[in-house]
Formats: structure tokens, sequence, C-alpha cells
């Protein structure tokens, strides 16, 4: 055994410089964990600045006598690469051990340890820690807002068909594959927008919906008696038709008022909030933003300069002005830009507003796919003979868009994550409903639980939102 | 003649497509302020005002104008979105640069840190600070000093006061000592150029920053003494701290969330631009000779620099508009007090909304146009 030299750890004592080392650095973490789990200070009885910074010292020390290079033990060379290469980052690689084994037991407790679950009274939060009870007994106004109790299966009844039916896509056939474009772009948005607005709005316009449900699986089912040949055709007249037969001629006005007494009970759209209506925004917002992007779009690439200076107005404005002052816009200004008797619910003005707002962002994002295509692309649909449509619909805009999913993705993400602000228009989505929560004089102090609650809520929907928008970021990229 | 008429007919679908919407609305907007017996106009911004501000940086109260409350809350934007931007831009930096350790604890940790506070909507984190975190701050009276000066309370942080004698004379030393570092810089970039000389620039800059106004502290007569707050009693349960410089909790909440929200999209943008500098121009620096300071300096930071600077202006852009969320938790920012409490006294929907976009508009475009000709700059001079 040669000489050891504590300034200067090598290989030839490595198992001393090992078992002094990790025995350090042990004691070192052992400390602080005693200290702040079970409140134990073990070094208690050196001075007050140095019992602080002992275990740092002490960690270090051993961190530097197990920086052996080239040691030939796989793990001890692994943990030298990741945490130990230099005396500063073995500092720092500590601080952040410390901090958090200091860090867990206060949010252990309170979230789970303290926190009191049982209950739906104020008065069983008397511990420390979170109040879920507090969470337990809002969560339906955290979800559905105003929206009476008894109603709002159909909401649940709505997302749950909608979220079914745009799962289709995952199961299409080969056969059906090349409809599913179709399908996405204009039917599901219609059914969508027949749910919400019949059956979550309700009223007695609710019997509308089931003539044109009625006319559907009519069609639908003497549709398969049609030869293929005439299918299209047969499914672009005779579904509405049958609607306007069943509805002006087979009910007629006597089964109406029967309707209106059956119907669904109508709720307003300021009874609306909570989680949902945070979805619904989202959800027309990007039906409708993405059609007007795409005409900003191709507006501000076109020839013409007239249309190509109005596009850009249009996307400039609106990127250049906060959100907010586009909902004060929508909630003050707008009404008076409207006939007198012209009422449009504050709702619709919030999505139309969003949806032009958010529209300016996916031209932008649109655009980039555009000029990332090569020139080749036009001309060669040029030489082919194509028309400036024919063009953009075949060739252009199916390889652009395909491009740009991850940017439309992160619009969409950032959408969701405005969707709070419609506080403006007096819509309380879940964190307006947390305000108001917070505001109850039964349930008073408990803010924090909530805008933790909510905090959860938004993180794990963002966060699959920005995986899922990596994952095909990775799969579009091998494609090219 | 065909080929004219082909490229005027969707011009002028398109123009008139807008200018009967425009027309549509301006026509009622007419016809409704006629029916609400409002006149349209810009004059009411010399009128007096009569609503107080509780935070300005200028001299402001009831009596002066809605053009004073309008600057009052432009001040106070701007200010939210410059300490933001200072704050964002070093903690981005950092957080940026950790993203790239190889140290695996620091590179999770700054992970973490970005996917947080990205993932949750700025507003709901406006408000955590706002109405949970700093409410759970000390009443002024319980309060303990921090470093024996600092005082953070539930009434916001209390901090002391510069009190400066003869401050312009300070203020003129460390103007001669940046001029002097200009000079310097030029004259040193000629020698090298011309003799191949390196003269230590840096350490020059340095010494000139600190000295020259430590010279104006001994000889100019220049001298800085602290006013430090002191709890003074109200009334028997009532305690406000007096003198020092007192920043309101909603200030701290905005600058809190809103750097430390931005700061995750301008550590992304730092880390693309760092990795965006190819291995081999590392290697080919290091090759020739160059330390490790002057690969930084000299190599990857002009490169880097380059991918950084137009998606972080950006983020500067969309900082300076969210801080128009200061709305929700009564920061009296523009859209507080002129979108809101003025809009409310006048009822003047239209000029108020307008002023307000066009105010937001002109910020941003002159960041954009600021940032552009920087980038302009800095960008590869190509054949």
């Amino acid at each position: 055994m040669s000489k050891v030299n504590f300034l200067k750890p090598d290989k030839a004592n490595l198992n001393t410089f090992l078992y002094l080392g990790t025995f350090l650095f042990f004691i070192s973490i052992f400390d602080v964990f005693l200290n702040s789990f079970f409140n134990v200070n073990l070094t208690g009885f050196l001075p007050n600045f140095l019992s602080f910074l002992l275990p740092l010292i002490l960690g270090f020390i051993g961190l530097y006598f197990i920086r052996i290079e080239y040691s030939g033990i796989k793990n001890l060379d692994l943990l030298n690469k990741h945490i130990n290469t230099n005396n500063f980052n073995a500092i720092l690689s500590l601080l952040i051990i410390f901090i958090i084994i200091k860090s867990l037991p206060p949010i252990l407790s309170w979230f789970v340890i303290d926190a009191s679950f049982a209950g739906d009274t104020k008065d069983v939060c008397t511990g420390s820690g979170a109040c879920w009870t507090y969470i337990k007994v809002w969560m339906r106004r955290f979800m559905y807002g105003m929206y009476p109790n008894a109603e709002q299966w159909r909401i649940n009844l709505s997302f749950i068909s909608l979220v079914l039916l745009g799962s289709v896509g995952y199961f299409a056939t080969d056969r059906f594959k090349k409809y599913l474009t179709l399908y996405y772009v204009v039917i599901y948005p219609l059914i969508a927008f027949l749910f919400i607005f019949f059956f979550i709005s309700g009223g007695p316009i609710f019997f509308d919906f089931s003539y044109g449900i009625i006319a559907a699986i009519l069609s639908i089912i003497i549709g398969f008696f049609i030869p293929s040949k005439f299918r299209f055709y047969y499914f672009l007249i005779v579904p509405i038709l049958l609607y306007i037969v069943l509805k002006y001629f087979i009910f007629f006005e006597d089964y109406i008022e029967l309707g209106k007494l059956d119907g669904l009970n109508w709720v307003e759209t300021g009874a609306w909030g909570g989680l949902s209506l945070t979805f619904i925004i989202s959800f027309f917002c990007l039906i409708f933003c993405f059609p007007i992007g795409m005409a900003f779009a191709l507006g501000r690439r076109s020839g013409f300069p007239l249309i190509r200076y109005i596009s850009v107005g249009f996307i400039e404005f609106w990127r250049g002005v906060p959100l907010i002052t586009v909902l004060f816009m929508s909630a003050v200004m707008f009404p008076m830009f409207l006939p007198e008797d012209f009422f449009i619910d504050k709702l619709v003005r919030a999505i139309i507003a969003i949806s032009l707002f958010e529209a300016a962002y996916v031209a932008e994002v649109i655009r980039g796919g555009l000029q990332a295509l090569p020139r080749g692309q036009y001309e060669a649909a040029k030489s082919l003979g194509m028309g400036y449509w024919k063009m953009h619909i075949f060739v252009i805009l199916p390889q652009a868009l395909k491009l740009v999913i991850p940017g439309i993705a992160n619009t969409f993400l950032a959408l969701v994550k405005d969707t709070p602000l419609i506080f403006v228009v007096g819509l309380l989505e879940i964190v307006g409903m947390l305000n108001l929560a917070k505001t109850n004089p039964k349930w008073l102090g408990f803010a924090m639980e909530g805008y933790v609650f909510a905090a959860i809520i938004f993180w794990i929907i963002c966060y699959a939102m920005s995986k899922y928008s990596y994952n095909l970021e990775q799969k579009y990229k091998t494609d090219r | 003649m065909n080929f004219r008429l082909k490229d005027i007919v969707p011009q002028l679908i398109t123009v008139i497509a807008v200018v009967l919407i425009f027309g549509f609305f301006t026509y009622n907007a007419q016809i409704n302020m006629e029916n609400r017996g409002i006149d349209f106009g810009y004059g009411f911004l010399s009128q007096e005002s009569s609503f107080d501000v509780q935070f300005s940086l200028i001299e402001y109260d009831g009596s002066h104008s809605y053009f004073r409350a309008y600057l009052v809350g432009l001040l106070n934007t701007i200010l939210v979105s410059v300490i933001g931007i200072i704050i964002a831009t070093i903690l981005g930096v950092i957080v940026g640069v950790a993203r790239l350790s190889p140290n695996y604890l620091i590179n999770k940790f700054a992970a973490f840190y970005v996917e947080f506070f990205r993932n949750i909507p700025l507003l709901l984190q406006i408000f955590f600070w706002y109405f949970a975190a700093l409410r759970a701050l000390p009443l002024p009276q319980d309060a303990e000093a921090i470093f024996g000066v600092f005082f953070l309370t539930i009434k916001g942080l209390y901090v002391p006061a510069f009190i400066w004698q003869n401050f312009n004379i300070f203020f003129y030393s460390i103007v001669a000592a940046v001029i002097a570092i200009i000079v310097i810089r030029i004259h040193a970039k000629k020698v090298q150029e011309s003799q191949g000389k390196q003269i230590p620039v840096f350490l020059i800059s340095i010494g000139l920053i600190f000295i020259l106004p430590l010279l104006s502290f001994l000889i100019g007569g220049v001298s800085l003494s602290f006013e430090v707050p002191v709890l003074k009693q109200l009334a028997t349960t009532s305690f406000i701290y007096e003198g020092g410089v007192s920043l309101p909790p909603e200030l701290i909440a905005l600058t809190l969330s809103l750097s430390l929200y931005t700061a995750t999209f301008i550590a992304e943008c730092v880390r693309a631009g760092i990795q965006g500098v190819g291995k081999g121009q590392k290697e080919a620096a290091a090759s020739i000779g160059l330390t490790p300071n002057q690969v930084l300096k000299l190599v990857i930071m002009p490169q880097a620099l380059r991918i950084i600077i137009p998606p972080t202006t950006n983020q500067y852009l969309n900082l300076t508009k969210n801080s128009s969320l200061a709305a929700a938790i009564a920061y009296p920012d523009l859209v507080l007090v002129f979108a809101g409490t003025a809009l409310m006294q006048t009822g003047k929907a239209i000029e108020i909304v307008s002023i307000t976009m066009f105010t937001y508009l002109t910020l941003s475009i002159s960041i954009s146009i600021l940032m552009n000709w920087y980038n302009k700059k800095i960008a590869i001079q190509e054949k």
C-alpha cells in the first residue's frame, strides 16, 4: 500500500478513499435527514454557524475523496461523471440534495400527513395541513360552475360522447382512413356544436336537435341500400331533406309544443363555468381560429398587395395587443358596434374575441410552414397546370400543415392557459370559481388549497399536451 | 386587359368587404351613441379625473387630468415590464445554462423548474402569489428584518431609500467611466489589428467603472446615506413602516409571477441557442489555441446570441403584454387605471379601449423595431 495523500485522492489507495469519502458523504446526508424529518440536531453542540454549514463541508470533503477518475468501479464512475465532475458541481449537487431533503417534510405534511380529507364542513379542518375537504365540498362548482346539480349529467354525457367520437380515428380501419380528415374537420365539430348548443344549453330548441338525430339515423339506415355510386350525392341531399320533412310536415306544431314540455331545461350561459367551460371555450376557439388563421396566412403570402396589407394589418394588430384588452373590447366596445336590438351572448362574444386573437398566432405558425416548403413544390404544382386554389389544396397545404402541427399544438396550449382571462367578461371558469369560493364567508382562508388544486389540474392538462406535441414533432421530424 | 382584371377583382372584393364591415360597425356605433346621448371625442383627456390611484411613480391625485391618470398607468406598466424583463433574463439565462449542465441533478432541477412553471396559467400563478403566498406573510409589527434593513410584510416590502448628495456628480462620473471604456475598447481593437498585442480591456473596464465613482465619493463630495424604514404605531393594532421605499404586494406578486413564468421560456431559448452552435465550432476554436474563456466569448456566444435574440425578444413582448393581467389583482397598471376606472367614470368605451390598444401596439412595435435593428446588426454578413 502506497502512501496516502489526503489532498490528492488516487487510484492506488482506492479503498481507503472510497470508504472514507462514502462515509463522510452519508454522514452529511444523514445529518440533514435527521434534522429535517425528526428535528434532531446532531451537531447542536457546535457554534450555530458551523453547525449550519457542517453537512456541506463534510459532504464536500467526502465527494472530493471519491472523485477518482477511471476507478474501475462502474457505479462510482457513473456517480463521478454525473454529479461530481469538479468542486463547483459537487457543491451544487450537495445543495440540491439538501434542498430536496429539507423541503420534503413540510410539503408532505401539508399535502398528506396533516391534511384533512373527511367530513363536509369547515370544522374538520383544524390541522396545520391542507384542507382537502374544501375542495371536496366545492368540487361540483369547480367542475361545472353554477350549472344546476340535477342537470350536470348532460355535461358529463356530452363530454364522454365527444371523447368517444373523437377517438374514432384510432380505431378506424384502412378503408375509412381517407374519410378521417373530412370527419375531423367538418362532421366532428358539427356534432360537438350540436351537443353543446342543444344539449348542454337545453331549452325547447332541443327538439330540433332530435329531428336532426332521427333524420341522420334514418338516412344512414336507408343509405345501406343505396348503390355506392350514388351514395355521395345521397348523403349530401337526403339527410337535410329528411330533416325539413320531419320538422315541417310530419311532426308539425303540436309536437313542438309537446317537445317544449318535455325538453331539457334551458341553462343560460352565465351559469356555465368551472373546468367544463375551460374545455368548451378551448374547443370552439380551436375550431374557429384554425380556418381564420389559415385564410390570413395565405393572405399574407398572397401576390395581391392589398390583400397582403390587410392580412399583415390584421395579424400584427392582434399580436400586438394583450388578450385582456381584446376581451375588454368584446365586453364594452363590441356591443356598441352592433345594431341596437341585436344581442350576442357574452360567451359567444368571448369565443369570437379569443378566436380572432389566437387566429393571428395560428396564421404566423402556418405561414412558417408555408415558407418552409421548398420552392420546387410550388413550381412543380404550377407546371402541372394547377391554379392557385388547386395548388394550395392538393399540394401545398397538406405538406405545410403537417409541418406545423407541433406549432399549432403549442398555440393551442397557450390558448388553454389563456382561458382563465374570461373573468373580464364575467364568465367564471375554474380559476374564477376559486376566487368566488374563496370569498364565501363559510369557507374563508382556503385560498392556497384552491390554487394548488387548480394548478395541479392545469399542469396535468398542459404537460400532457406539451409532451404530445413534442412526440408529434419527433415523429414528423423523421418523416422528412 | 384580361390579365389586369384577374389581378384587380379579388383585391377589390376584399377591400369592399373590409370597408363594408367597418362601415357597418361605424354606422351602428353612431346610431347607438346618438341614442344614448354619448358624443365621440378625446376631449375628456384634459378633464379632471377625480379618482385616486394607490401607487404611482409621478405625482398624482384626483385633481389631475385623465391624461395624467393615463400616464400613471402607463408608467406603472413600464415599471413592471422592465423589472420583470431584467429578473426573467437573469433567471432564464441561469436556468438555460443549467439545463445543459453535465451535472445530472442540476440538469433535472432546471428541467423541473421549466416544466413546472411553464405549464401553469400565468393568471393562476399571479393569484397564487397574491392571494395565497403573500397573504401568509407577517403583519408589520411581527415582521423580522432581513439583513436588518428590509421588512417583508403583508402590506408589502419595505426597503431603505437612498439619499444622495450631489447625485449629479456621481452620475457624471459613471458617464465618464462608460465613455472611457468605449474609447479604450476601440483603441484596443486597433492595437490588436495593427500590432497583434492584446490589452486586458476587461480588467481595465472593471477598474474604471469602480474607481471613477469611488473617486467621486472621495473628492467630488458625493455622499450616500440610507433611510431605513421604521415601525410606527397608528392605532393600538395598526402599524405601518415609515421612511424608505415601500413596494406594494401587488407589484411584488406581479413581478414575481411574470418573471418566474417568462424565465422558463427564456431558458428554453437560451438552451436552444447554445445547443444550436455546432460542436465543431468549439473544437476548431480550441484547436487554434484559444483559452476556454476566449472560446466562449469569441466563438460560442456571438453565434448563440444570433439564435437566442429573436425568440427572446418575443418573450419580452409577451411579458409586456402579460403585465396587463395586473388588472386582476388591482395593481394600477394601464388596463386597470385607464380601461377600468377611467372607463367606468366617463363611459367613453370606444375612445378608451382604442387608446389602450394603441398604446400596447406602440410598445410592442417599438420593442420589435429596436430588437430587429439589433438583430440586423449582429447578423452574419453573408456575401
